[in-house]
């Protein structure tokens, strides 16, 4: 969910740059290209891996299409999203359980 | 929840599906075509839309933009057989489920990688041969990242040329076939297909700079300060490449999920159909990769064949039977030159997971004989991805067939399974 401190924000400058996007990862902006999926904006921020499995060992995207379930958020709410199968969009929020 | 009927609904927007809606779409009857990614175009054609690669893709898209009557939906996964001649999808795109009906089927679902369990496959980091094309198709930037491309199959030349085009280190392309294979392999293209020989010259003098090691496979991964070290072997020395990221896939397995639910017959894990694309059951047509792994040029001309049956123009379609089965002859003995070798049964070590939803190493499994087995007694192949991981691995390692398929084909969330059911007063009981 997005706050409505944080809407107030992306609302204020959305248009700086119209290629871009802003996410909101845990809660800090994420300036992201336009038409890039979730998983490839967490990538390009340096996040390798954003997931514990059930034994608790670091897990990032690995299949890039949407079998694998390895690169799964929380995205606006929804837990358990394929973040390599969503686009980004203006405002979305994106809860990692940890990042590294 | 929504009805929708459609004379032909088609599963899957890559070159097969393409192929099969702009066809169908001539005779003037109503098509949809269904697919889970964010946009048409397949792995292949991935991103590819409004900016294609290729002189074929180039024509694709614009037949496309042509066709009427069709509807590409996209964000959209078939989860289970609702009724006869009915779907149920999920719709993430609009936020709902819906019946979809049709007239005829096609399933032009494609393939997915085979992944083999190596010690160290699950770090960061490790990703699929075509999953980090797909990534770095997706937006993934891996600009000046050092990566090692490993496994087999023709695939890897083509990821390697992809990502170095994308600014990328190639350190290494590790191919685990023999060179006399891979000779083998190159000499029947230069006779019978000159111009996909052509494309492999070209990508390999594209990667002039990176070593192509023949008959070697990786064993082991580690994590150190520097990124990854992976260990590879020729079978008798060893020695080991440093990289930031590791593609590692070992060819390509049909997705013949759907067909086996719908009930469809199938053979060596491939959809078995006759000559006009038709499956065992009458209205259901498959085409491409999911009838056995042949490539772009063949699912495009079995996505062709199948929409024209599909909407009852059969002479159009025979005259495109003589091509299809030349590639299809063609593709059948490709598939044998990249043969996977026996000692890649033997790279899992005990600790090894093989199940990296539910984190099932290799030890847990070996000794329990089936996929219904593994499931009941160690949660191999239970979690999220259902098996579409280490099924295909499990088939491999141990010749395990029973990889068992079942409604909602994608994990979907309860709240939008019971709301949808609920809330709308015709479907109360």
């Amino acid at each position: 969910m997005v706050t409505q401190e944080q809407q107030a924000v992306t609302e204020q400058t959305p248009s700086e740059d119209i290629d871009k996007v802003c996410l909101w990862v845990n809660g800090k902006p994420l300036h992201v290209a336009r038409g890039v999926t979730v998983a490839a904006a967490l990538l390009n921020a340096r996040h390798l891996a954003w997931r514990r499995s059930v034994s608790n060992t670091p897990r990032g995207p690995f299949c890039g299409m949407g079998i694998c379930f390895e690169c799964c958020a929380t995205v606006d709410g929804q837990e358990r999203v394929r973040t390599c199968q969503v686009l980004c969009r203006d405002g979305m929020s994106v809860q990692l359980e940890e990042s590294r | 929840m929504e009805d929708f009927t459609f004379d032909v609904v088609i599963v899957g927007a890559g070159p097969a599906g393409i192929g099969a809606a702009v066809t169908a779409s001539r005779s003037g009857k109503s098509v949809a075509v269904l697919d889970d990614n964010v946009d048409i175009g397949g792995q292949i054609w991935r991103g590819e839309r409004t900016r294609p690669l290729t002189r074929e893709a180039q024509h694709w898209f614009d037949e496309v933009r042509r066709a009427r009557n069709v509807q590409w939906w996209c964000e959209c996964a078939v989860l289970g057989v609702e009724g006869p001649k009915q779907l149920l999808v999920h719709d993430r795109s609009r936020q709902q489920l819906c019946r979809i009906n049709y007239q005829s089927l096609i399933l032009a679902t494609g393939a997915v990688e085979l992944f083999l369990p190596i010690s160290g496959w699950t770090l960061p980091g490790v990703f699929g041969a075509g999953g980090l094309q797909a990534l770095a198709k997706s937006g993934y930037s891996v600009c000046d990242k050092r990566v090692i491309v490993a496994g087999s199959g023709p695939l890897l030349l083509a990821v390697a040329a992809y990502l170095q085009s994308r600014g990328a280190q190639l350190m290494l392309v590790a191919e685990q076939a023999p060179w006399s294979r891979v000779y083998g392999y190159a000499l029947h293209l230069l006779v019978y297909q000159y111009t996909k020989f052509r494309h492999g010259v070209s990508l390999r003098r594209t990667l002039r700079k990176t070593p192509y090691r023949v008959g070697c496979w990786p064993v082991r991964i580690r994590s150190t300060e520097n990124g990854l070290q992976v260990i590879f072997t020729d079978g008798v020395k060893y020695f080991s490449e440093s990289c930031d990221l590791l593609a590692c896939g070992f060819g390509l397995v049909p997705n013949t999920e759907l067909a086996q639910l719908i009930g469809c017959r199938l053979e060596q894990d491939r959809l078995v159909v006759n000559r006009r694309q038709e499956s065992s059951i009458s209205g259901v047509y498959g085409a491409g990769e999911v009838c056995g792994i042949a490539g772009v040029e063949t699912a495009l001309v079995e996505g062709q064949i199948a929409g024209y049956h599909a909407v009852g123009q059969d002479r159009t379609a025979q005259r495109l039977y003589r091509r299809r089965d030349r590639l299809r002859r063609f593709a059948d003995r490709l598939q044998k030159s990249f043969a996977l070798r026996d000692e890649l049964r033997r790279v899992p070590e005990p600790d090894t997971i093989v199940c990296r939803c539910e984190d099932v190493t290799f030890d847990q499994v070996r000794d329990l004989g089936s996929c219904r087995a593994a499931r009941l007694m160690a949660r191999c192949g239970m979690g999220p991805c259902q098996g579409r991981v280490c099924g295909p691995a499990l088939r491999f390692l141990f010749d395990w067939k029973d990889r068992s398929v079942r409604p909602p084909l994608l994990p979907t969330p309860a709240g939008v399974l019971c709301e949808e059911y609920v809330s709308d007063p015709r479907d109360s009981p």
